[in-house]
């Protein structure tokens, strides 16, 4: 029977693109923003840009310690910057905000769905986060700056715990001052010499600003903070089919593998983060899914 | 045997009687191609599947016999029918063949200028496996594994390459065990697809023999190469009344187990049941039901440096969605009560599976149910939530 040893697929592994294998990049450049919060500049090692959508998220890798998942947080349409904002609450991420220039950090992405931003083209665009939670839409609100004709109104509800906990605080009134993205900002605790606003989110979104019937929203933040912010804006009109989330789980691989970021039948890092709400429906409800 | 004939015998034909020597020829054939031949054998105390080089490691004279939360192997009655593939079921399937329980994903090194890069992996192909003995279940099981890692965005190299080498020869059952329930699910008795040989026992006292179907173009192969004769009808009515048999032991009217219907809708619409409290008093989380279960995909990732910094290697584990941290992000775990654990496996396995892969996550083997330490039993969970929806 030797002529069966045909039988044999004589294939290899082939291990060039095996999307588990991080790719070296280079920090240009940290910026500390907050007490625990900080944004890393990466460039590739090979020199090659990182495309992405506004909205999804890499597998960084801190050498010998492991990987989380991060949002990207950069302009999409300068793929030679790979920009994350990061918050610094667990191992992995403590590691990565004692990086230095010059450092080596390891990627695996771009993965996951994107904000559909061009849901909202000829309307008001609305984004509402919580916290860290803005890292994630800043690409979506630097897509909307360039192409700032294509939507009607564009308003950012944005709220933090204290006025310390404001992300991107000088970018803001760029925003408003170039593109003519208003920022509208809360805290739940006033420190210092805040005179702003003080509340919840949600505030922001009763206030208006926005032409409900004509509306779209992206709301990134903690779960909580999301489940009061679509509630508060389906009060005002603008109903779960046009209203955007990002979800957040434990993930490990970041392709739809490793089974760690299932919520009911989906796989976050694969069908999500970025969900239209009514597609998730119920399941956001659900006790401990 | 009569009619011993040789090569081309089963030319347009897909089906032959072998004989125990045809068996054995077969498993040498396999070898000395260079496969390494996995099969069911007694190890332990318990039957597992290992490495077989001859008929003689087949556990011939033993029985295995499941219960809920009970595994017996035992030396079969002195009367019973000559079988070589009377233990229903490895404790393992083979799963841990083509899905190791532990790999490496990578190495990096650190270099002189404080970076670091990975090494290049020798991509050296893995072992030629050639299972004997596999049930229709298993066979199942690896169908829907297929599509777990081969046919989503993403495939796993690794599972495919070992996926393509591997040569599938399944035995159909002609006996259940308390736990089966393939009948319900549709896997089995009897194999219909995805082997390259399928055998069926017949324990015939006076002639004990196989009849073996080939379901591919290398399962034709094989076969052709086989001292063999052609199967007559006596054969293939021998076959069938003796998987028919499994069948009958199945069926709830006999007293057998099956999963109830459309519970892949029951369980997306009982997600808040009291029911899942009422699991959870019992389960002890040990994760037992996720490492024996041939479907069960979920694996984490452990990063391992050397003491002085400078490699890392990183290894992927399985992993059991039953451990707390298994879900744990920055302030804790998503899914702390183990009722919720336990939910999120078994809607997993027959109701979300079918969302995510387009086929249900259970095969209906049971093992989950004889390794459970305190016999929490699938088929029972499910109907108890469909009994309490009619009252």
């Amino acid at each position: 029977m030797d002529d069966l040893s045909s039988l044999i697929d004589p294939a290899a592994t082939p291990a060039g693109d095996d999307p588990m294998r991080p790719r070296p990049f280079r920090i240009a450049r940290v910026r500390k923003d907050l007490a625990d919060t900080f944004t890393l500049y990466l460039t590739a090692l090979d020199g090659a840009p990182f495309a992405f959508r506004p909205g999804q998220f890499n597998m960084l890798y801190v050498f010998g310690v492991g990987e989380v998942p991060i949002s990207i947080s950069g302009d999409p349409a300068d793929p030679a910057v790979l920009v994350h904002t990061t918050r610094a609450v667990g191992t992995v991420t403590e590691a990565m905000g004692r990086l230095k220039a010059g450092d080596v950090i390891g990627v695996r992405g771009p993965f996951g769905s994107p904000w559909p931003i061009e849901a909202a083209h000829g309307q008001d665009v609305v984004f509402v986060a919580g916290g860290v939670g803005l890292a994630p839409l800043r690409p979506a609100i630097l897509a909307v700056a360039r192409h700032r004709e294509r939507f009607a109104n564009a308003l950012l509800l944005y709220g933090s715990r204290t006025p310390e906990d404001l992300l991107y605080r000088r970018e803001m009134p760029v925003w408003r001052s170039r593109h003519d993205i208003a920022s509208h900002v809360t805290v739940d605790r006033a420190t210092g010499r805040w005179t702003g606003r003080v509340g919840v989110v949600t505030k922001l979104i009763r206030s208006g600003g926005f032409d409900h019937r004509h509306a779209v929203a992206y709301v990134c933040g903690p779960e909580v903070m999301m489940r009061y912010a679509v509630q508060a804006l389906d009060a005002v009109g603008v109903t779960a089919d046009r209203v955007y989330v990002s979800m957040e789980r434990n993930m490990k691989c970041g392709i739809g593998l490793c089974g760690h970021c299932q919520l009911g039948p989906h796989f976050v890092c694969r069908d999500g983060p970025v969900y239209r709400f009514d597609r998730l429906g119920p399941l956001f409800d659900i006790w401990e899914l | 045997m009569t009619q011993r004939t040789h090569r081309g015998d089963t030319a347009g034909n897909d089906a032959a009687v072998l004989d125990r020597d045809g068996l054995a020829a077969l498993i040498a054939g396999l070898s000395a191609a260079g496969f390494s031949v996995i099969g069911p054998r007694i190890a332990d105390g318990a039957v597992v599947l290992d490495e077989i080089t001859d008929i003689a490691d087949l556990p011939a004279g033993w029985r295995v016999d499941q219960a809920p939360g009970r595994v017996e192997t035992r030396p079969a009655d002195p009367d019973a029918p000559p079988h070589l593939f009377d233990t229903v079921l490895p404790a393992q399937g083979l799963k841990r063949y083509l899905y190791p329980p532990r790999r490496r994903l990578w190495q990096a090194d650190r270099d002189a200028a404080g970076g670091w890069h990975l090494s290049d992996e020798d991509a050296q192909p893995p072992p030629a496996l050639a299972f004997l003995g596999l049930r229709p279940c298993e066979l199942a099981a690896v169908a829907v594994q297929d599509r777990v890692f081969l046919e989503g965005p993403y495939a796993d190299s690794d599972y495919a390459a070992r996926r393509r080498r591997a040569v599938l020869i399944a035995v159909n059952c002609t006996r259940a065990a308390a736990t089966c329930f393939c009948a319900s699910m549709g896997t089995g008795p009897r194999a219909t697809a995805g082997y390259d040989l399928a055998l069926t026992e017949i324990p015939d006292p006076d002639a004990p023999r196989f009849l073996a179907e080939a379901g591919s173009d290398r399962g034709r192969a094989l076969l052709a190469d086989l001292p063999q004769r052609s199967a007559d009808p006596t054969d293939r009515a021998a076959a069938d009344a003796a998987t028919a048999e499994a069948t009958r032991q199945m069926d709830p009217a006999n007293g057998g187990r099956a999963m109830i219907g459309d519970v892949a809708d029951l369980l997306r619409r009982t997600l808040d049941h009291p029911h899942w409290d009422r699991v959870a008093e019992r389960c002890l989380g040990c994760t037992n039901c996720t490492l024996v279960c041939p479907t069960c995909f979920c694996a984490t990732v452990e990063d391992e440096t050397t003491l002085d910094g400078a490699t890392a290697t990183r290894w992927r584990r399985w992993d059991s969605c039953f451990a707390v941290g298994f879900s744990y992000m920055h302030g804790g775990s998503v899914r702390r009560e183990m009722s919720a654990r336990y939910r999120q496996w078994m809607t997993h396995k027959l109701a979300h599976w079918h969302d995510q892969f387009g086929v249900s996550g259970c095969v209906g083997c049971g093992r989950c149910i004889a390794w459970c330490p305190v016999g929490i039993d699938i088929t029972a969970e499910a109907q108890a939530i469909a009994a309490s929806e009619e009252r």
